[in-house]
């Protein structure tokens, strides 16, 4: 289980994450909404141990241990695989390179804990296979997307950490990615999901919170998200 | 698959460099030997810089250290030649994990200034510390292993060396470590968020590189049976990086290419003209301009587009064929590199 707890996280003298709190049960789908600029990817940073921004006060718990303050490497090797915003992959390595960079032991949860290998990724996106020898810089949009959660599968996280997976995404292609993410959610695998796309979100997590200027302003479960249009209009403009 | 004819080639360029010493004068047997091993330098400056990212200017340091060590041991300890080229190395790698450790705190061009210096250090040591460099006038009288004291037999030492050293290259940047190196060049947060120490990774690359060099250095000792501070001086290392560049950043052979072009550009040209420096700047000013990717990196990426059209055009014919459009709505060319 993820925790985080009450932190605050500065760019300079930005004070962009304000005591933000939420945890990521095992085997649950979490999402975080918010629109631009709210500290949806401050956040994810922060999480990462990557800098900037810097994390002040507050405490990070993965199954228990304080990662707050503990170098990325150490933090990825707890089991936190990241699927960075922008789908950043390795642009001059093939898609066989960029799995395999990827892959590691780990600690696989979900699928009854069947390790990620490149048949088994290959199975749930077979349009990498079909491009296996291509380069990173020669793949679409969709396929660059495909390629950056398959190789945070490779590392067996038991915790898979996305940011807003379906930017830049065709309509298609969002649905695609929709299916993907539930049968990954089916087979057990944690994740916490960084979104502005109303529809996906609400379609995968079990949990939703809302982030507005660095704050937690609400929480609690889609069914319910739905329910309240007042909040989904407020902060969400949707 | 394809790259049977790349064996074909390494195995003609291996006979080919087996046979010069049959073939050409003495003169051009020193002129090959010096390539192999000047080769073999800007192919561990490749290593690091057209591999990992992290260009070095301060290689000559190392090359110098190893052939500084080699010409002390042999010159004023009378030590066996064996022990003394294993020592070079060994003391090249020492040398180059304080120079390793400093450096790779930095990328790019803080890198290259950090690298720069620690060449200085190395240069400045050879200049000054005369008591064991012999300053200016360099350490004399290095000689040769008895079996290996002609021109011919030392370059089959060479060659040989040579050859079992870039193997061993090829297989380290083809093994998990070499794609490791790639990410690093890659992008290095990424990998950091992908569960690797960039830090140590960076570093092993950089003792690698220190041990490639470390070879080229007591190689050299032993090719011009005299080290001076011109050895280690800025213009090796600069040197090196030009014939990485002019051959291909991080292609495997292109540095022994460059290498194989300034050595012989510098010994043919010198007959005519004192002015090498200005043709070799102009050199590396039109490379940069014209084929920024190096010989090789040039003709790959050549080789690659038409294999890519070819291959495009195929798949076209196979989809008018079945009547099969693309996922998106179209029908991609060159997409397909395999086969």
């Amino acid at each position: 289980m993820l925790e985080v707890e009450n932190i605050h996280s500065y760019y300079g003298g930005a004070h962009v994450l304000q005591g933000i709190s939420m945890k990521v049960p095992d085997g649950r789908v979490v999402a975080m909404l918010g629109r631009n600029g709210m500290g949806k990817t401050s956040l994810i940073r922060s999480i990462m141990g990557m800098t900037p921004p810097e994390v002040r006060a507050g405490s990070v718990r993965y199954n228990g241990e304080e990662l707050l303050g503990r170098p990325s490497f150490y933090i990825a090797s707890k089991g936190l695989g990241l699927v960075p915003q922008g789908r950043r992959i390795f642009p001059s390595l093939t898609v066989v390179e960029n799995l395999m960079i990827a892959a590691r032991e780990g600690q696989a949860k979900g699928n009854n804990g069947a390790k990620w290998d490149l048949n088994r990724v290959f199975e749930l996106f077979p349009a990498l296979e079909r491009r296996r020898k291509n380069r990173g810089n020669q793949l679409s949009g969709g396929e660059q997307q495909m390629l950056a959660i398959a190789r945070a599968l490779m590392s067996n996280p038991s915790l898979l950490i996305m940011d807003e997976p379906s930017e830049g995404l065709a309509p298609v292609l969002v649905q695609q990615l929709r299916d993907q993410l539930i049968v990954l959610k089916q087979q057990g695998l944690s994740m916490f999901l960084v979104e502005q796309n109303f529809g996906l979100a609400m379609a995968v997590a079990d949990d939703v919170y809302i982030i507005e200027k660095g704050q937690v302003v609400y929480e609690g479960t889609p069914a319910d998200l739905n329910a309240r249009p007042e909040i989904k209009k407020r902060y969400l403009g949707v | 698959m394809a790259s049977w004819w790349k064996y074909g080639v390494i195995v003609l360029l291996l006979i080919a460099a087996a046979l010069v010493p049959q073939a050409l004068p003495t003169f051009w047997i020193s002129i090959a030997t010096e390539v192999l091993i000047y080769g073999l330098l800007a192919m561990s400056v490749n290593f690091l810089g057209g591999y990992g990212g992290l260009v070095s200017l301060g290689h000559a340091g190392l090359f110098g250290i190893s052939a500084y060590t080699v010409g002390y041991l042999v010159t004023r300890m009378g030590v066996n030649h064996y022990v003394a080229f294993l020592a070079g190395i060994l003391l090249t790698l020492a040398v180059g994990a304080i120079f390793g450790g400093v450096a790779i705190r930095a990328t790019g061009i803080y890198f290259l200034m950090i690298t720069y210096a620690e060449g200085m250090v190395v240069w400045g040591l050879a200049y000054r510390w005369a008591k064991v460099t012999g300053a200016e006038n360099g350490i004399r009288g290095i000689t040769r292993p008895e079996l290996f004291t002609k021109g011919w037999q030392y370059y089959y030492v060479v060659l040989v060396i040579f050859v079992l050293t870039i193997y061993l290259m090829w297989r380290v940047l083809n093994s998990s470590f070499g794609l490791t190196l790639r990410g690093i060049r890659e992008c290095e947060p990424r990998m950091a968020a992908l569960g690797y120490n960039v830090q140590v990774h960076k570093f092993l690359g950089y003792m690698w590189s220190a041990f490639f060099a470390g070879i080229a250095g007591g190689l050299y000792a032993y090719y011009n049976r005299f080290v001076s501070p011109s050895t280690v001086q800025l213009s090796v290392s600069s040197e090196s990086v030009l014939m990485m560049v002019l051959g291909g950043v991080g292609t495997f052979f292109g540095p022994l290419l460059g290498s194989l072009i300034i050595i012989v550009g510098r010994n043919m040209i010198s007959l005519y003209t004192a002015r090498w420096p200005i043709i070799m700047g102009t050199i590396f000013v039109l490379t940069v301009l014209l084929a920024p990717k190096g010989i090789i990196g040039t003709l790959s990426a050549w080789w690659e587009q038409r294999k890519k059209v070819s291959a495009g055009v195929v798949e076209i014919v196979e989809a008018s064929a079945r009547k099969e459009v693309g996922a998106e709505g179209e029908v991609r060319v060159g997409t397909e590199s395999q086969s």
